[in-house]
């Protein structure tokens, strides 16, 4: 296994055990995006039609909000009492460092994911357990967590931290959110694949195009 | 540094001038449109505003691509006055287009995916001055906000063919056939006359402007500069 693999790996770990000795991040962002479908489901009065246009928007509504509470937090927690510096002391490559992050950021996106997406199955009776709805899940979590992660280590340093992430990443994810609603919707609505495959490739596109730019400017966000 | 560029002059003069005269080419010599009347007249304006807009847009993409490379200060300046300038320019596309689509469309806002484009561009652009207000440090309120003008830069293209790929009303009006019934029109040469004109003096006013924005830029940090020599030199 080659050093970065390695490096990347030990962060990775850091954050998952980390987690789980308090998992206050994790039930956060759960009881957050379970709040959020509530919400919607009064806000929307989602009957019986309303659900199956609109179910895709909703959910990733909740997955995205959850996701910046997840993101906000993972960095805020390193730059407390000087974790990050000792991260950028090792010896590792700092793309390594960006790269644990936001695949430790996935992760625990798909854990919520993995909890609200039967809950939300259950309360409206809509079947989201198909390979291609799944992947439409995982490809939009990975778009947003690599940009999510970026910005968060940018937002920590300023001194509006509390409140900048959101307004940063939003405008950003914008294509994340459309075709990831799009392909969720077409997927729900057993849409013939063509009218899907165009969204599920305009987030492929994304999620290659902002995970290169992402850890080709990662460098430029840590240094002092 | 502190004398005003002659060039400068002279382009202001200019950028000036080639306002004057497009608007006199608008009114007065482009002919009026038969079937929307006087309001296709914001037409001009409302694209070459647009078109600014989009121009700010790439150069600050192009600006933070140039400050990573050389950490040089003059980049950040020039990206921070080309978005400064592009907000304004977007907010007046936007308002045209609005008093435009009003009698036309018969609404004064669509979720078209130029207009909802227009918008996002407008929240990147206030996203990244509030980044900005909220670093101290000048090294590293530079670096960050030439990420973000990067990573806008990748994301509004996508953000404009996703939104592209769902129903559009907006008239293509160069280039297309069936744009007709959607307030889309043919020009004829006095009005393209006219169109080329404003695009080419909105061009020149707006690197009027960046060019004077990246000058006040430099003067800024001469005059910081300064401040803390004066500081040292009393204590």
């Amino acid at each position: 296994m080659s050093a970065f693999l390695r490096s990347t790996a030990a962060i990775i770990w850091k954050d998952i055990k980390t987690e789980w000795r308090t998992r206050e991040n994790l039930s956060a962002m759960l009881v957050f995006s379970l709040l959020v479908i509530l919400i919607f489901n009064f806000a929307l009065e989602l009957d019986l039609r309303a659900r199956e246009s609109l179910a895709g928007g909703v959910l990733w509504a909740a997955f995205i909000f959850a996701g910046t509470i997840g993101l906000n937090r993972s960095m805020a927690v390193e730059k407390d009492r000087g974790c990050l510096d000792g991260l950028l002391l090792a010896p590792v490559d700092r793309s390594a460092i960006f790269v644990g992050k936001a695949v430790g950021n996935l992760l625990f996106m798909l854990v919520v994911e993995a909890i609200v997406l039967p809950v939300f199955s259950f309360l409206y009776g809509i079947s989201v357990f198909q390979p291609g709805f799944l992947a439409v899940v995982l490809l939009g979590s990975i778009g947003y967590s690599a940009v999510g992660t970026l910005l968060a280590a940018m937002v920590v340093q300023t001194r509006t931290r509390d409140i900048l992430l959101p307004i940063l990443l939003f405008p950003l994810t914008l294509p994340v959110v459309i075709s990831a609603v799009k392909a969720s919707q077409g997927f729900i609505q057993a849409l013939p694949l063509g009218d899907v495959s165009v969204w599920v490739n305009i987030l492929i596109a994304y999620d290659l195009i902002f995970l290169a730019v992402a850890i080709m400017v990662f460098d430029y966000i840590l240094e002092e | 540094m502190l004398d005003k560029p002659r060039l400068l002059t002279a382009m202001d003069i200019l950028s000036a001038v080639m306002i004057l005269i497009a608007a006199g080419l608008v009114f007065f010599y482009a002919p009026v449109e038969q079937l929307m009347g006087q309001v296709q007249k914001v037409f001009y304006f409302h694209v070459a505003t647009a078109w600014v807009g989009m121009l700010g847009f790439m150069a600050a993409g192009v600006a933070g691509v140039q400050y990573l490379r050389t950490e040089d200060e003059k980049w950040d300046i020039a990206g921070l006055g080309a978005v400064e300038i592009s907000l304004v320019f977007f907010m007046v596309a936007i308002i045209m287009g609005s008093i435009w689509a009003r009698p036309i469309w018969n609404t004064w806002w669509t979720w078209d995916p130029r207009l909802t484009t227009a918008a996002i561009v407008e929240l990147i652009y206030a996203a990244y001055l509030l980044l900005r207000s909220g670093l101290d440090d000048p090294g590293k309120r530079a670096r960050f906000s030439a990420i973000y003008a990067i990573f806008g830069f990748f994301s509004v293209p996508l953000t404009f063919i996703s939104i592209r790929l769902l129903r559009t009303i907006h008239p293509v009006v160069i280039g297309s056939a069936e744009a007709a019934s959607q307030g889309g029109f043919n020009m004829d040469d006095p009005m393209k006359t006219a169109f080329f004109f404003s695009l080419a003096a909105f061009s020149v006013l707006f690197a009027d402007l960046l060019w004077h924005r990246i000058r006040l830029g430099k003067l800024q940090s001469a005059v910081n500069t300064l401040r803390i020599q004066s500081y040292e030199k009393e204590s």
